[in-house]
């Protein structure tokens, strides 16, 4: 089975929220849709399950025109930000109601409720109601009705984003286990960049109801496409420096001169944007090729196991992630470094002219 | 300004409570410093917002003393505690202009109106609102709206502390470093007593010099951000912060090796000799972080197995099985990965044990 969305365009009123979008995803695959809140994530599932109708543009499930056809007419399961539970049923009612339509035995319904919410580890719960349960568990409720039907699509419109991030991570690592286990087309919206790599697959950008860049996650991560996707896909966003190329040195910042070794060897004279990741910019010299760049200190967050320090070098903010505890005073004047083989350059239209070649960042022992 | 005394405090919200889970604070006996930056961090329902009830007043308690400055005020209601509150969401008067807003609280008692023109502009100065002063609070952003909450605190030159309950929640995720940035700057340049409640632990480690982790009612530790970090007392503290938390093994000792399931792993002699005096249930704890993993067999190398890895970017989580318990490790980018196998090494400088989930130090 395969699902095609084919030039669709979803107008609200004078608003577009989806903007003429294509998009062809197999069964078996785990698809990642990464945006800004707004950037059309959720009208694009809507669409998919069949609970809006496009303005414009078709969507295919396996080669059959489905566009208008009701969401109850496809086998599709959907999982919200907000946990949506029956208010006056059992947990085990929650989870067998979309069985009970389907005219399956009571003994059949009976095993895969167990089943699907062993996976879930709510098999405890069955006799309580949503009211009694801690938001961690409502979620994993709804998940489990999400997943018992055993649907073509599966569409979870950021389901962690409500939970406390304890919680986020046992179950972003038992979702990953549970979708490998499918076979079915996984759709899993997401703002978040560490969500999106861990759940690998293949990745569908977005941003302003547009799709960016699509590709196996990994390959986008390392080679974003535009500046725009380049900050999508980082957190916290990119940071960018302005620089000249000429003559052999690069100049970012008016003060900042490096060398063009390696992959700005063939970057040809003109002006550009240079790219870094926050974790590739340090509080120490790691190598000796390392740049350094006079900051001053905004604020040192500290998040458990990382912390971002937010500086300013004359008009450009800069975030230094470092792992580890390191406080720094607001308003203190530092060094931070950057290995020039970091360094994403984009053209004055944010176009990707050179990445850093994956592999050749070298370990970065801070 | 006060220095704060919680003196054998204990709160149970029920009127004859029984037993120890009867109550919302079981004991606490601590002093809040003159001009300390707090957080109380815990999970929900672990008591922190009662014990921030309790010291702003709202909550009278069912034991023990409230003292600001050596004075008891435990039976003291917040408008005569000279304490000033921020709450999730922003209070204040929407159809009076940003100054009427922050002059509010020194009208109301009677302050002269040039000093109340001098330290309203003097605050909007601090908190970046001077532009807005002259707007209607209705038509600004959330984030704007928290801080005229903050104003209206900060206004007053004779508050005792600032007591914030999760004041960010309703703050845009972008925008939140700003008012945490803000928030510093005005304890450096004010050195006023603030206390911080939150569950959230970035909130909590950027915004405080002292972090109070709380857990069922008790405080089970105290300390700078680093501390909570490199030397959790508690398992708890070593599981809450942190992403991933703290490894933990159930181990039993021999010598200066712990044994975890017939893996062996060797101790530093400090630690091993804690642990050998230790009564009680014995666990050894090490940081994700801080957990070496090779891909080839190394000396010293505990044998275990690769159940996923997670890449996260900047750095790849090694979900690994050690027998049938379950380990992470944060591996930097750059680094050779494990396929199957991996080799584990635990730096005894990093390795801590635990008794019943305390430290043993």
């Amino acid at each position: 089975m395969g699902i095609v969305v084919d030039s669709v365009t979803k107008k609200m009123g004078r608003e577009t929220h989806i903007n003429n979008v294509s998009l062809e995803l197999e069964t078996g695959t785990t698809n990642v849709v990464l945006g800004h809140t707004l950037a059309g994530k959720t009208s694009l599932l809507r669409l998919m399950a069949g609970l809006d109708r496009p303005t414009s543009g078709r969507v295919l499930v396996d080669g059959r025109d489905m566009t208008g056809v009701s969401v109850r007419k496809r086998n599709v399961a959907m999982v919200y930000q907000q946990f949506v539970n029956y208010p006056s049923l059992t947990v085990y009612k929650n989870i067998a109601s979309p069985l009970k339509m389907s005219g399956m035995s009571k003994g059949e319904i009976d095993r895969k409720v167990r089943k699907t919410a062993a996976m879930l580890h709510i098999e405890d719960l069955f006799e309580r109601l949503p009211s009694e349960l801690s938001g961690g568990q409502q979620q994993r409720t709804a998940i489990a009705r999400s997943l018992v039907k055993e649907a073509d699509l599966l569409l979870l419109d950021e389901p962690l984003v409500n939970l406390d991030y304890k919680l986020r991570e046992e179950l972003r690592l038992e979702l990953q286990d549970i979708f490998k286990q499918r076979e079915a087309i996984v759709v899993y919206t997401t703002t978040e960049p560490a969500e999106a790599l861990m759940l690998g697959g293949d990745i569908v950008v977005m941003d302003e109801g547009r799709i960016l860049q699509t590709g196996p996650t990994p390959d986008v991560y390392h080679n974003p496409a535009t500046l725009k996707v380049a900050q999508v896909f980082s957190d916290p966003p990119i940071n960018y420096l302005n620089g000249t190329v000429q003559a052999g040195t690069a100049k970012l910042a008016k003060d900042i001169e490096i060398p063009l070794d390696g992959h700005l060897r063939s970057v040809p004279p003109g002006n550009y944007i240079f790219g870094v990741r926050s974790n590739h910019l340090s509080l120490s010299k790691v190598a000796k090729e390392d740049a350094e760049i006079r900051v001053k200190v905004e604020l040192a967050e500290i998040n458990g196991s990382e912390t971002f320090i937010h500086v300013n070098h004359g008009d450009y903010r800069l975030v230094v992630q470092e792992d580890g505890i390191h406080s720094r005073r607001i308003g203190s004047e530092i060094p931070i470094y950057v290995n020039p083989c970091c360094f994403f350059v984009y053209d004055e239209s944010g176009a990707l002219v050179a990445s850093p070649p994956h592999g050749s960042i070298q370990e970065r022992v801070k | 300004m006060a220095r704060i005394e919680l003196n054998e405090i204990a709160h149970s919200y029920l009127r004859n409570p029984k037993g120890e889970s009867d109550y919302a604070i079981k004991r606490i006996h601590n002093v809040w410093e003159d001009g300390g930056a707090y957080a109380l961090l815990g999970p929900s329902g672990c008591g922190k917002t009662t014990l921030l009830n309790i010291i702003s007043g709202l909550v009278t308690p069912s034991r023990g003393r409230v003292l600001y400055d050596g004075k008891d005020v435990t039976s003291l209601p917040p408008e005569k505690r000279n304490i000033a509150q921020v709450f999730q969401f922003p209070v204040l008067y929407d159809t009076l202009t940003v100054f009427d807003n922050l002059a509010f609280p020194l009208r109301n008692r009677g302050i002269e109106p040039s000093e109340v023109t001098k330290r309203v502009h003097e605050v909007a100065d601090i908190l970046d609102l001077t532009p807005f002063l002259k707007k209607k609070a209705a038509g600004l952003t959330a984030d704007a709206k928290q801080k005229i909450s903050l104003g209206r605190g900060l206004v007053r030159s004779d508050v005792a502390a600032i007591l914030f309950d999760e004041p960010l929640t309703v703050i845009d995720p972008h925008l939140k470093w700003h008012l945490r940035r803000k928030l510093k700057e005005i304890h450096e340049q004010l050195k006023l007593t603030l206390i911080y409640v939150t569950h959230d632990q970035t909130e909590a480690l950027t915004f405080a010099d002292q972090v109070v982790v709380m857990l069922e009612g008790e405080i089970v530790q105290i300390g700078t951000p680093q501390d909570l970090y490199e030397n959790p007392e508690h398992t708890f503290v070593g599981y809450f912060i942190g992403s991933p938390g703290m490894n933990f093994l159930t181990c039993t000792l021999e010598g200066n090796v712990a044994q975890v399931d017939g893996a062996k792993i060797v101790l530093d002699e400090k630690t091993a000799a804690l642990g050998r005096k230790a009564q009680g249930k014995l666990e050894l704890g090490i940081r994700p972080m801080y957990l070496e993993v090779s891909p080839v067999p190394v000396e010293n190398g505990v044998p275990a197995k690769v159940k996923v890895l997670e890449d996260q970017g900047c750095h790849k989580i090694a979900v690994l099985m050690l027998a049938d318990k379950t380990l992470q490790a944060m591996l930097p980018e750059g680094k050779p990965v494990p396929e199957e196998k991996a080799w584990l090494v635990f730096p005894p400088q990093w390795t801590r044990l635990f008794a019943d989930g305390r430290l043993l130090k």
